[in-house]
């Protein structure tokens, strides 16, 4: 489909110029969906009717001159945003006949902006794993190869922009959970400074960890969809009341001069040779582009993956009591009273890795244990944006790999729940820090896997982050191409 | 009361604030609505939904710290106390644990056993309200959030007082002044001011507290009173038939005021409190703290104090008047007005409240307001209306509906005093033609029958006859 090489700029002019019509352009991504979607797993809910009315609103406004970049494009959204009427299981049988009443801010932000929504994606069950294998719906299937899995837990946001059925997803990112999943599926993933997007919406996982993004098949795109969704939110206390610049008019200013730092915890034993291929080839690339290269250290950086699994577990036990089957989602009820029903609707409605996180989440906050563990978790917290700050008074760019390996086999790590944490070593500080990171292609394994490098920013600094993708994504012939299906 | 054990006291007051809308969404907070009418994804739980902290809660914290003597935390932080309930629809309420935003207050309670006494007050902070279940017949109930989410205080005293008496002193103060503040309506019954008694007992000298039970439902003054001096007792009864006091909740039944335990509902608790990571930091700068300061209303016992010191009222007619802000209000409005501070008690305490009951009106709607008394009151001072008549010109003015004033009053009706001396000298003149006997007994030292002749003449006066005029004429006509 031709219609995928175009970035959403481009298509915007095609819709404007009234040689395409956005009824048109979803209809096309609604026959992608449905050609692909039994392969990869992507969409847990598509909404044609609903896309197509959308769409048609959308070409009348275009029709009247009006409109901005997002008008009558299609888009999917992370089955972890609430959408007014539409179901939202967030990957979970507790939530499987639930229908929000309202939006999320994000969806509204779209709404307005006349985006179509052509449907729902899937996810790990409350956005928790690192495979999307623990979807209520299914495993999703990697589109380079479907033995693979597709990363999670925006597995779904990744793998539709790879199988070409949208141009534009959100997703989440609570320990890596966009640039993860972008960088095992070949596409640009985003996760913003913690505050820059509204959370108002977002179903919780860990609520001081979770930050919105956007994922697209191009850096331009993710711009265009960054500038589309961030800003400050009355309704979440934690964003920030900080201006949007406009991403799009800096994109193309290149880096020459700019520092690249390079953590050396980063570069360690253990690292994927084709990876470290890949990412070696990648910094030859930024110092041609006129970038330096500088090594730093963030010292503590192998105390992240522990810290974020007391933190983040923590938040997840109490941002899942609401869970109960009093109000809505699935209820048992054997006839056992009170603590029965909330037992048996928990033990049915919730999967293995969410119990798991929750009964850690449980005990790390218990008393008695709360200093040892959540406390401490939260002063280790504290060092390790220490060490991002610090390393950020040198360089104003870190430069990493996003996972230790390409997309492993689906399967292959469902039973060690450790090692599978562990996949996330490079993606988990930043969320600690709440500083702002991209996964960008930058080469295929000798499998044909994807691989993707990381840039980490200041805090609020996406422009300057982006402006680096897009330097490298012009320099070289990585991304945007749809995998085989 | 035993003697040989020590009664020790600490009590957790609720406080349910009058702001407009909840604590941490837009929703109103009218009660009597249809169930759940009252309700958003905010107060709802639903997923995804998060807290905003409705700055009003905070404005009213602080006064209430401030008029408590509390210090107010600079940088206090919300919490979630997790547990499972029903009417708890996040499964975690929203409250504060470490750093709430008042701390280390206290009150001055006075008591007729034990004079002047400071109680100690912990802390308050904020926190929001469950819902309410509604048990229909058979096994099931229904949920109604209208009231999940409307704002708290807990205000939580140092175990501090020693018996039931100062226990209500305390309570009642508290009660008074969060209602002066207006932060609270007061209501006890429909549970706006509802208080958990801490009750412990141990041996006189023994510095270790005895374990305590906590008293749950005592929604009055007096269910308070009498759940304590129960509780008491109950735990002497224990202690002495050689038990062990249990530490417990137990729930008060006003039926036959006896205190029943709770055990197998309220099992031991781990609340699991962790800083809310959806609310930020909230951050009170001097600056503000300074100008709710500024906007304090005069305390009942500053009140008190200003009224005895420099208006020279009776310790009991200040307390009478300050007891409820809007009698102090209106007081102090007439007392600006016509500054005879002893008059204007005795009007405040006589016949307004006398007015006011009758007709179980509320003093802020007084139809007589404070100007239109000022006028009767500058009528007597005058002279031109005896004080008895002042009561009728009061009364007219309250059946106008406030909408006559004094002079109107007087004039449509013909109730100027007479302080004709002629006039009122004819009119004696034939009283005591008519009544030669007792004026001879009057002359002979009979000094009780003065006032029936003065008597005689205000009636026949029809109450117009200046008083003092009659008086005066009495004392010549007995000279004669």
């Amino acid at each position: 489909m031709e219609l995928n090489s175009l970035t959403i700029l481009q298509l915007g002019e095609k819709l404007r110029g009234g040689e395409l019509t956005s009824v048109a352009l979803t209809q096309a991504c609604l026959e992608r969906i449905a050609v692909t979607n039994d392969k990869v797993n992507s969409f847990i809910t598509v909404c044609a009717d609903e896309a197509l009315a959308a769409a048609a609103e959308a070409d009348a406004l275009l029709a009247a001159g009006d409109g901005g970049p997002l008008t009558g494009i299609p888009i999917a959204l992370k089955d972890i945003f609430n959408t007014r009427d539409l179901l939202t299981t967030c990957g979970s049988k507790i939530l499987a006949n639930y229908i929000p009443p309202y939006d999320a801010t994000v969806v509204a932000k779209l709404r307005a902006q006349g985006a179509v929504i052509v449907g729902k994606l899937n996810m790990d069950e409350f956005a928790m794993g690192s495979s999307n294998e623990n979807s209520a719906a299914g495993p999703v299937r990697n589109p380079w190869n479907l033995e693979r899995i597709p990363g999670g837990s925006s597995g779904g946001s990744a793998a539709a922009l790879a199988a070409g059925q949208v141009s534009l997803t959100l997703g989440t990112d609570t320990g890596g959970s966009i640039r993860q999943p972008a960088s095992h599926c070949g596409v640009v993933g985003l996760k913003p400074t913690y505050g820059r997007v509204s959370r108002y919406g977002v179903v919780a996982y860990a609520s001081s960890l979770d930050q919105v993004g956007p994922l697209a098949r191009n850096v331009e795109d993710c711009a265009t969809l960054l500038g589309a969704v961030a800003g400050y939110d009355p309704l979440d206390s934690t964003s920030v009341d900080t201006p949007v610049p406009d991403y799009l008019a800096t994109l193309k200013d290149g880096i020459k001069g700019k520092k690249i730092g390079l953590p050396k915890e980063y570069f360690i034993a253990g690292l994927d040779a084709d990876v470290k291929k890949a990412i070696d080839a990648a910094i030859e690339i930024y110092k041609q582009l006129g970038a330096e290269i500088v090594e730093v250290s963030l010292p503590h950086t192998d105390y992240a993956v522990a810290c974020y699994y007391l933190i983040a577990t923590a938040e997840a036990s109490s941002n899942l009591a609401r869970y109960d089957g009093v109000r809505y989602g699935v209820r048992k009820d054997e006839g056992e009273g009170l603590i029965g029903m909330y037992q048996q609707t928990r033990a049915a409605g919730f999967g293995d890795e969410v119990k798991r996180r929750i009964m850690l989440g449980t005990y790390a906050l218990s008393s008695g244990y709360y200093d040892a563990y959540y406390l401490k978790a939260q002063k280790v917290r504290t060092l390790i944006r220490q060490d991002f700050l610090t390393a950020f008074e040198q360089v104003d760019l870190l430069l990493t790999p996003v996972a230790p390996t390409p997309a492993f086999k689906i399967g292959e790590k469902a039973d060690d729940p450790l090692q599978m944490y562990l996949s996330d070593i490079f993606t988990i500080p930043l969320n600690l820090a709440g500083l702002c990171g991209m996964s960008i292609p930058c080469g295929m394994s000798g499998e044909g896997l994807p691989i993707g490098l990381q840039l980490f920013g200041k805090p609020f600094a996406e422009a300057e982050i982006l402006q680096a993708a897009w330097a490298f994504e012009n320099a070289t012939d990585f991304g945007g191409t749809l995998a085989p299906l | 009361m035993d003697s040989k054990y020590e009664v020790v006291i600490g009590l957790e007051v609720h406080v349910q604030l009058t702001t407009n809308t909840k604590i941490f969404c837009g929703c109103s907070k009218d009660f009597g609505q249809e169930p759940n009418s009252q309700t958003c994804p905010v107060c709802l739980g639903l997923p995804g939904a998060l807290p905003v902290l409705n700055k009003q809660v905070v404005e009213y914290a602080i006064k209430t710290g401030l008029a408590t003597n509390h210090s107010i935390t600079p940088r206090s932080i919300f919490a979630r106390k997790n547990y499972f309930y029903p009417d708890l629809p996040k499964g975690y309420q929203i409250s504060q644990f470490e750093l709430p935003i008042c701390q280390h207050g206290w009150l001055d309670i006075e008591t007729e056993e034990s004079g002047k006494k400071r109680i100690g007050i912990t802390r308050i902070h904020m926190e929001e309200d469950a819902g309410k279940l509604i048990h229909t017949d058979g096994n099931s109930s229904a949920v109604d959030l209208n009231r999940a989410c409307t704002p708290l205080l807990e205000i939580v005293s140092e175990p501090d007082m020693r018996s039931a008496e100062e226990a209500i002193a305390y309570l009642k103060q508290l009660h008074q002044i969060v209602t002066y503040l207006g932060v609270c309506d007061g209501n006890m019954e429909e549970g706006s001011f509802r208080c958990d008694a801490n009750v412990s007992i141990r041996p006189w000298g023994q510095e270790e507290f005895g374990t305590r039970a906590e008293l749950k439902n005592l929604n009055s003054f007096r269910f308070i009173k009498q759940a304590i001096e129960y509780e008491v007792e109950r735990q002497i009864d224990v202690i002495e038939d050689g038990g062990k006091v249990v530490q417990e909740t137990r729930l008060f039944d006003p039926d036959s005021g006896v205190t029943r335990s709770m055990r197998g509902k309220e099992e031991a608790h781990d609340y699991r409190y962790f800083p809310d990571p959806d609310l930020v930091p909230l951050v009170v700068s001097e600056d503000w703290v300074e100008r709710v300061r500024a906007e304090l209303p005069e305390l009942p016992a500053a009140k008190i104090r200003r009224y005895s010191e420099q208006l020279g009222l009776s310790e009991y007619d200040a307390g009478v008047i300050s007891a409820e802000r809007p009698t102090a209000d209106y007081f102090d409005a007439l007392v600006t007005l016509y500054p005879n501070a002893k008059i204007c008690a005795n009007w405040v305490m006589g016949e307004v409240s006398r007015a006011l009951n009758e007709n179980a009106i509320a003093i802020a709607d007084c139809p007589v307001t404070p100007e239109l008394l000022a006028g009767v009151l500058g009528r007597i001072e005058d002279n031109t209306i005896s004080g008895k008549i002042a009561k009728t010109v009061f009364e007219e003015i309250w059946s106008s509906g406030g909408s006559k004033t004094a002079d109107q009053v007087i004039e449509e009706k013909g109730l100027k005093q007479v302080s004709d001396t002629g006039a009122i000298e004819a009119i004696l003149n034939e009283i005591i033609a008519a009544n030669q006997g007792q004026f001879e007994e009057l002359k002979g030292g009979k000094d009780k029958l003065m006032g029936f002749f003065v008597g005689q003449v205000m009636k026949a006066s029809k109450g117009k006859a200046n008083p003092a005029m009659v008086n005066e004429l009495m004392q010549k006509k007995l000279a004669e």
